[in-house]
């Protein structure tokens, strides 16, 4: 990869409202070029979507998130994508990962309330007939999140001038 | 009551500095954004500090060898081959000291005999005149020019040699300009240094934080590491300033009379910190140039700001300092600073607080984020246009 969509990457990971220009400026090069190389990266699914890192413990909005560990039996010629397909289809389904380890997928869920994601489990997760069995860890406080630490010190606890 | 004081401390005048940092102080008005500072605005890396942490867990809470740890010397002298292509010996020629700031002064000690010259370019850093003067040596400054994108010339150099000069300090990367020295600048400096048998201390704090080429050592120079006192550390690279820790590596007869004095008057450097250096210089590459990207992004923003706002402004290639000239205005640069204070609440450093020859320039430090240089640059901008 060239150096300036690597540098184009690790800037708007951590910041994706960054206006091209600024980021030309930033990066030493001509605005096209960023604006060119975005615009490929998109097209070619490098860059998958931008969004907003929100607390929202914060907020009035009640959600609940759960991780579940998922055990399947995998299928003949499809491995684990045909049954991890049916469980990402689900909007509730925030993230799915096949892992190594002692289960097969790591699937994180989000809802509005216990219930909610206790009868998703047990109505639509558990009962797919390649599914073994299933963990459910609900999430009690979030620390840290997508490199974001949530409750983080902002104050500038240098001297305000110094040689 | 007869004089108390040291009449040789008592005529040094007090740091420029200072004298803004009491300003900003005596205001005492949350308002007040800087850009005033000379350390990183980075935390230091979590596994640097860990292991800083764990070190005090396992009890290890005694002086080390005067010298400082044998390991940490010993990957200091690794790193330095590694990064900058000079070899020392971590037995003779390297010694751990509380900052780079003790190296400066006891390696000036270390050197001077009363009355010899020392060549210190300007605008730097504030502590070599002092250092110098403490010792009995006679500072000579050589005003650095922005045409030479305040860069030490062979000329300049050659103009201020006497019969009496022994040392040139070589202060590059710089504070507060952000030049650098180049290979070929360096070989045309080397030159006039062996031929008038000069000694040289290199400061080279801000070594990594270099956004041109990779930064050139002038020990590296041939013919010129038997007549170098290389000064470094770890504050500005790893973002380290608190732990006080550096060091120096220079000739074996040269480091055994620093280590006596370091011996006599500090003991050693504080191990905690030593412990910590250990693993920065072992598993920190990726930290250090993680930071150096983001002071670069930073610095190229703030030229084009300069710029654009019609404030001349040279490129600079090191530390984390652009130094943009403000003679257009017709202000001298404490006025401007000061007013720049008081209308605007935006606190920057006058250019003469590195010597006189600053006058016209301010020292604009981007150890900032991006947000913070955002907001402060708006201030500028408004202030620029009501004068």
């Amino acid at each position: 990869m060239d150096n300036i969509r690597e540098d184009i990457l690790t800037t708007i990971e951590k910041n994706s409202r960054i206006d091209i220009n600024e980021l030309a400026i930033r990066l030493g090069v001509e605005e096209t070029e960023v604006a060119n190389a975005l615009a490929a990266m998109e097209s070619e699914g490098i860059i998958c979507g931008y969004h907003t890192m929100i607390d929202w413990d914060k907020t009035s909005i009640e959600k609940v998130s759960a991780l579940i560990e998922v055990r399947v039996t995998p299928q003949r010629e499809e491995g684990f994508d045909r049954i991890a397909e049916r469980i990402y289809n689900y909007p509730e389904v925030t993230s799915v990962y096949l892992i190594s380890g002692g289960y097969d997928l790591l699937v994180s869920i989000e809802g509005k309330s216990l219930k909610e994601v206790s009868q998703f489990v047990s109505e639509k997760l558990s009962t797919l007939d390649t599914v073994i069995s299933t963990a459910t860890h609900f999430i009690l406080k979030r620390y840290k999140d997508h490199g974001t630490i949530m409750n983080t010190r902002t104050e500038d606890g240098r001297e305000k001038v110094s040689p | 009551m007869r004089n108390q004081l040291s009449d040789t401390i008592v005529n040094i005048k007090p740091s420029g500095i200072r004298k803004f940092f009491d300003i900003v102080a005596e205001m005492n008005d949350p308002e007040v954004i800087s850009l005033g500072v000379g350390e990183p605005d980075f935390d230091t890396p979590w596994h640097i500090r860990d292991e800083g942490i764990y070190s005090l867990e396992k009890g290890k809470t005694f002086y080390t060898s005067n010298s400082g740890l044998m390991e940490l010397r010993t990957e200091i002298c690794n790193y330095l081959s590694r990064r900058f292509n000079v070899q020392y010996d971590p037995r003779k020629q390297t010694l751990i000291t509380v900052g780079g700031s003790e190296a400066i002064d006891i390696g000036l000690r270390a050197l001077i005999n009363p009355g010899d010259e020392v060549i210190i370019p300007q605008p730097c850093y504030v502590s070599y005149e002092p250092c110098a003067i403490l010792t009995g040596a006679k500072p000579v400054i050589v005003n650095l020019k922005a045409e030479n994108e305040f860069r030490l010339t062979a000329e300049e150099l050659e103009e201020a040699i006497t019969p009496k000069t022994k040392i040139v300090i070589l202060p590059f990367p710089n504070n507060p300009t952000g030049a650098i020295m180049e290979r070929s600048d360096l070989e045309a400096v080397a030159r006039v240094i062996i031929e008038h048998d000069l000694m040289v201390m290199s400061d080279e704090i801000y070594a990594e934080l270099t956004y041109k080429d990779k930064h050139v050592s002038i020990a590296e120079i041939p013919g010129m590491q038997e007549r170098t006192l290389l000064i470094n550390g770890f504050s500005k690279a790893y973002a380290m300033t608190g732990w006080r820790l550096g060091y120096v590596c220079g000739p074996e007869d040269i480091i055994a009379q620093m280590t006596k004095i370091h011996q006599f008057a500090i003991m050693c450097a504080p191990t905690t910190s030593q412990y910590a250096a250990v693993e920065a210089l072992r598993n920190g590459d990726e930290d250090v140039d993680e930071m150096r990207r983001a002071y670069d992004q930073r610095r190229r923003y703030l030229v084009h700001e300069f710029r654009d706002i019609g404030m001349d402004c040279f490129e600079p290639f090191g530390a984390f300092y652009v130094f943009p000239s403000i003679q257009r205005f017709g202000m001298t640069s404490d006025e401007f600073a000061t007013r720049l204070l008081k209308e605007q609440k935006l606190a920057v450093v006058p250019g003469t607080a590195f010597g006189d020859c600053g006058e016209g320039f301010l020292r604009i430090s981007y150890a900032y984020s991006i947000e913070s240089l955002k907001k402060a640059m708006g201030r500028i901008r408004e202030f620029v246009k009501t004068i």
